[in-house]
């Protein structure tokens, strides 16, 4: 009879699949996980309790860093919160820019998920690809916000700039060319009988374990419940596009990754229309007055991330700074159902699993 | 004139000529191992949209791999304080000289070979086998538990891939009836064993990369579990001691595989006027790019996965080779 | 802001208006004083902010521009602020001056309804009781019959939901989607006050935008008839309603504190548990068939330096709707019942409260901090937190 002994392996908080300063504490047998621990928080900026001292417009910067691999989306969440309060409309051109730079920001995220996660899967080429048209997207919103990862765009009432002369075609071009290079993907990728191995039936969880465990995005989208805050409670202009909610229901990792590219889809789908539909006029910001001050009271919106539900919560007291800001950082509650998802698992596994919640570390430590 | 050699009394300009030809080859081989790095570099580069190194030695970038080396040779010595230091010492020695050992039987060329011993093929497979105590000496001596982790991986993965890598050849030896690597690239004068033996082929190739360790069977040193795997903890010329022998295995498995299923320096028929250094240098090459373009398309399996697939596909497939070899040569023989 | 330096053409009739509000804030000031001297301060809060509506009802469209001023201040500063509020107005000039049209067709209506509702006022008083639901849409009429009550029961009534806790300014907005009946008059011009300088905004913008015709078209109606408007119960009303309803009848009526429409917050119904009910609550909204709140979206706590608060908000994909639960804490002793048993989701939020708020979880698996280091020192989102540092 072999004597086995558990040892404790310390992946992270420097490792290269951890995707940031993430470290887990695992009890091993083999290679066999007994049971995981989670420690993060080597990245927490506290966000919070500097947001208590900002304006409402200061505090936009510090959301890009966020889930700073969609700062669109994180700049949006925080406007929408304050505008929500002050019942505020936006002027239509600026909500269309807003739609198509978080949709953008979507297509970018997703393919740095695609090219970490199959980097993490051992493939390196997809990356080195995917990051090809993640820059073209950059450029894009380069041009538009002056930024590359922090753009720090969007402010209360509306955008920061205009669309610069000829950027909206740039985006119109770049659609078909991202929907050929993402065929291109498929065709390397998703009929690779090696990565379809590595991830099918890895990490697998119910619709009941992704509901209890407040599961978002892809992540609650691929044990089939059909939910996006984009169609389900409509937001900004999203009401006016056509588009699906891609669903799987084997709950695996195979079925986010497929969530996750079907979305790609998705976005392109809602870029196309929204430069169709944009408006040719108009402002791009709204008539706010120069200090921002909330009515007093207290909200909470939610809106579709990349990575699932960000929220925002605002305690105001009718100060220019908020009382209390809190983010619900989808990444974070996500991020809950590792330990449960690797018991039994073995290493290799852990970095399918991991790498399929797709978490960004500035996000789960807020 | 190594046969010649061989066959001499000894003395010491015997010995002295034997060291002087083997550093000949061992600089041939690091001069290999320099430009393979180069060209993987720069191949992968190709392949993934980049332009691998163009700094160091113009702008294709060929001094490059002997600036890391310089870099490695200048770099400070680290061991471990809890690491079992002699066997730290001591493992990628173990790990580097079989990999050097195995050349002395590969025909390069019909004049260019060291040792032309009847069990060529079983003194490779056998020599390159003890690569695996180095690899497990040098995780195990690191004390630490990622390398553990990627040394127990590569020695499994090692075992259980040597046994479908020689079952595969066996139908050429059967077809040959010899172990000895000239006798095998005499008998593919006509028709390269390629084509007579596909299966054997693929599942040689398979094999082999996965006995050289690389992806898509790197698990002993997979960057994005095991941080670097067995030599996380080795640096400087140790380490590269490490890789050296990891290009080395390169070198010898691309030429095994050229001598055992491109026919070796045998020239294609009706261009018989290009030298055979050339055709085995031009089969190597292609073998080599293969592998680095399989490097640039597959990821990685998991632990369970590589032995499933060695054990229950692998090692089966090279028996039905096996078994309808036989039964090929039974029908010639009684026809 | 520049304090002094109004544009030329509204800067007589400004300065005349802070006077008033000035002049009025302080009486206010006094009579509060007189009257509630130790009341806390959300409650002498919300006192007030009725006081001034009633007596900017009083003024009527004579005092226009001056009441709407005084409004908007009212709406955004406690009275305490009543300096600060002439800064407030500055920064809301443009607003203002796009609701100046609003308000006149605004002051109308006002005066009409108030019309209707002395003569009203002696109907059926029984209605004004009904809390929920009755709100439906010929407001007028229900609102001359709230008006019989009016004048009394608001103040009361306003000052019980101060009571329960609805924090300061927010109890203005709170108490416009709760006020009752009772409270028409008041709330009406207080609640247009509120909302005139975004719904100004609005207004102006309505009419530029294509997408927001339907919109438009609805908010566009508010200035016309705000008194109508302000009336309308939140979409969400019947919602609430009928939580409240399936909570009382199955777990007894003290379980709540509250219960209300927060208007700020996309008019999510909220709830409000009493500390030893919350868990009893949270698992009532999680099984029971009717409420079916499997998704728990967001749980945190706050620190309001009178008291801790945790929110929660849930969802019940079952029937579409969101609900917010809100529960009250001691300060000094924070100290509830964890989720987690309810919500795996929970877990970590509630290490992440007690690590920067130093709530207390009961029954929570691992109560450690989580995002600071484990020997730190305090729990820095307490408004009331000084960094600890030993080299200091």
């Amino acid at each position: 009879m072999i004597r086995t002994e558990e040892m404790l392996l310390n992946v992270g908080p420097q490792h290269p699949s951890t995707h940031g300063v993430f470290r887990i504490v695992l009890k091993i047998d083999g290679e066999i996980i007994k049971e995981a621990t989670p420690v993060i928080g080597y990245l927490h900026r506290g966000t919070e309790k500097i947001a208590e001292n900002l304006q409402y417009t200061q505090i936009i910067p510090y959301t890009d860093r966020m889930d700073y691999l969609a700062a669109m989306t994180n700049n949006y969440i925080l406007c929408h919160a304050v505008e929500t309060m002050m019942a505020m409309e936006i002027p239509e051109r600026a909500d269309y820019l807003r739609v198509i730079v978080m949709e953008l920001g979507r297509i970018a995220s997703h393919l740095v998920w695609f090219g970490t996660y199959l980097l993490d899967i051992g493939a390196m080429s997809p990356f080195l690809y995917a990051f090809r048209e993640r820059e073209a997207i950059i450029n894009l919103l380069t041009e538009i916000s002056g930024g590359r990862l922090t753009f720090n765009y969007m402010r209360v009432g509306g955008v920061k700039w205009d669309a610069p002369d000829g950027w909206i075609d740039k985006v119109r071009e770049f659609v078909p060319y991202m929907r050929e290079q993402l065929a291109g993907y498929h065709d390397l990728v998703t009929g690779n009988e090696i990565f379809m191995a590595r991830i099918k039936g890895v990490g697998a969880y119910s619709k009941e374990d992704a509901l209890s465990y407040s599961l978002s995005g892809a992540n609650l989208r691929c044990t089939g419940v059909k939910w996006d805050l984009r169609k389900n409670e409509p937001y900004s202009i999203y009401d006016r596009f056509n588009f699906d909610v891609p669903v799987f229901h084997e709950g695996d990792a195979l079925a986010r990754y497929n969530c996750r590219m079907a979305e790609i889809e998705e976005a392109l789908k809602i870029v196309e229309q929204a430069v169709e539909q944009f408006p040719e006029e108009g402002p791009f910001m709204a008539k706010v007055p120069r200090i921002i001050k909330p009515p007093a009271g207290e909200t909470y919106v939610r809106i579709e991330s990349p990575r699932g539900e960000i929220g925002c919560y605002i305690a105001s007291k009718g100060k220019k700074e908020p009382y209390r800001l809190k983010f619900r950082r989808p990444s974070f509650y996500n991020l809950q159902i590792l330990p449960k998802l690797l018991e039994g698992e073995n290493i290799s596994n852990l970095i399918a699993i991991l790498g399929g919640i797709d978490i960004v570390l500035g996000e789960v430590d807020g | 004139m190594i046969q010649n050699m061989l066959e001499s009394t000894p003395s010491y300009l015997q010995t002295g000529g034997f060291f002087l030809v083997g550093v000949a080859m061992l600089m041939v081989v690091l001069g290999f191992v320099t430009y393979a790095i180069l060209a993987e570099r720069k191949v992968l580069g190709f392949m993934q949209l980049r332009h691998g190194p163009n700094r160091v030695g113009g702008r294709f970038g060929l001094l490059q791999t002997v600036a890391d080396i310089l870099k490695l040779l200048l770099k400070e010595d680290t061991i471990p304080r809890d690491a079992d230091r002699p066997l730290f010492i001591i493992a990628p020695v173990i790990a580097f000289a079989p990999a050097f050992l195995v050349i002395a039987v590969l025909p390069l060329t019909e004049r260019i070979s060291f040792a032309n011993i009847g069990v060529g093929l079983l003194y490779y497979i056998a020599i390159s086998g003890i690569t695996t105590i180095g690899i497990l000496a040098g995780g195990w001596a690191s004390n630490n538990k990622y390398a553990l982790l990627g040394s127990m991986r590569s020695a499994a993965q090692m075992i259980s891939y040597e046994i479908p890598l020689v079952m595969s050849v066996i139908g050429i030896v059967l077809l040959t009836g010899s172990l000895n690597l000239n006798d095998i690239i005499a008998e593919q004068q006509s028709v390269a064993f390629l084509f007579k033996q596909p299966l054997a082929f693929f599942i040689f190739l398979i094999a082999s990369v996965a006995e050289l360790n690389r992806t898509p069977f790197d698990l002993p040193e997979a960057e994005s579990e095991l941080v670097a795997g067995y030599h996380v903890e080795y640096s400087g010329f140790r380490w590269a001691f490490f890789m050296l022998a990891e290009y080395v295995y390169l070198f010898a498995m691309a030429s095994l595989t050229t001598i055992l299923f491109l026919g070796g320096w045998q020239a294609i028929p009706y261009l018989t006027f290009i030298p055979g250094a050339v055709w085995f240098g031009l089969k190597f090459i292609s073998v080599v790019f293969v592998m680095i373009w399989i490097r640039a398309t597959f990821p990685r399996l998991r632990a369970d996965q590589l032995m499933s697939f060695g054990w229950k596909v692998l090692l089966p497939l090279a028996l039905l080779n096996i078994f309808l070899t036989t039964i090929v040569i039974e029908l010639f023989r009684s026809f | 802001m520049t304090d002094g330096k109004t544009p030329e053409e509204l800067a007589e009739e400004k300065r005349k208006a802070v006077e008033d509000a000035k002049r009025k804030a302080a009486e206010l000031r006094k009579e509060r004083e007189k009257r509630n001297a130790t009341e806390a301060n959300p409650e002498e809060d919300l006192d007030l902010a009725k006081k001034k509506a009633v007596a900017a009802a009083k003024a009527k469209a004579a005092a226009l521009r001056k009441k709407k001023e005084l409004e908007s201040s009212t709406a955004t500063e406690s009275p305490e602020e009543s300096e600060e509020s002439s800064g407030e107005e500055e920064d809301l000039d443009l607003a203002k001056k796009k609701a100046v049209a609003a308000a006149k067709a605004k002051a109308a209506a006002l005066r009409k309804k108030k019309e209707l509702e002395s003569s009203t006022a002696t109907e059926s008083p029984e209605e004004s009781e009904a809390p929920f639901g009755e709100k439906d849409v010929d407001l007028a009429k229900k609102k001359a019959v709230a008006a019989a009550k009016a004048k009394a029961a608001a103040l009361k009534k306003k000052k019980e939901s101060g009571e329960t806790g609805v924090y300061d300014d927010k109890a203005k907005a709170a108490a416009a989607a709760k006020a009752k009946a009772a409270a028409l008059t008041k709330k009406a011009e207080k609640e247009s006050g509120d909302d005139d300088k975004a719904k100004a905004i609005a207004i102006a913008k309505a009419k530029a935008k294509a997408k927001a015709a339907a919109a438009a078209k609805a908010k566009g109606a508010k200035p016309k008839e705000p008194v109508v408007e302000e009336e309308k119960p939140s979409h969400n009303q019947p919602v609430l309603d009928g939580y409240v309803q399936i909570i009382r009848e199955n777990l007894g009526e003290d379980l709540l504190e509250d219960a209300y429409i927060n208007r700020l917050a996309k008019h999510v119904p909220t709830l409000v548990a009493r500390k030893e009910t919350y868990f009893k609550l949270a698992q009532f909204l999680k099984y029971n068939e009717l409420l079916a709140f499997d998704y728990l979206s967001e749980t945190h706590g706050t620190d309001f330096e009178t008291h801790m608060e945790i929110y929660n908000h849930f969802y019940s994909y079952q029937n579409n709707q969101s609900v917010a639960l809100k529960v009250k804490l001691d300060r000094n002793e924070p100290v509830i019942d964890s989720l987690t048993s309810l919500w795996e989701g929970a877990n970590w939020p509630e290490r992440e409260g007690y690590d920067l708020l130093g709530i207390r979880f009961k029954g929570h698996p691992n109560l450690t901090r989580i995002m600071m280091p484990d020997d730190w020192v305090g729990h820095p989102l307490r408004k009331d937190y000084e960094p600890y540092d030993v080299e200091v």
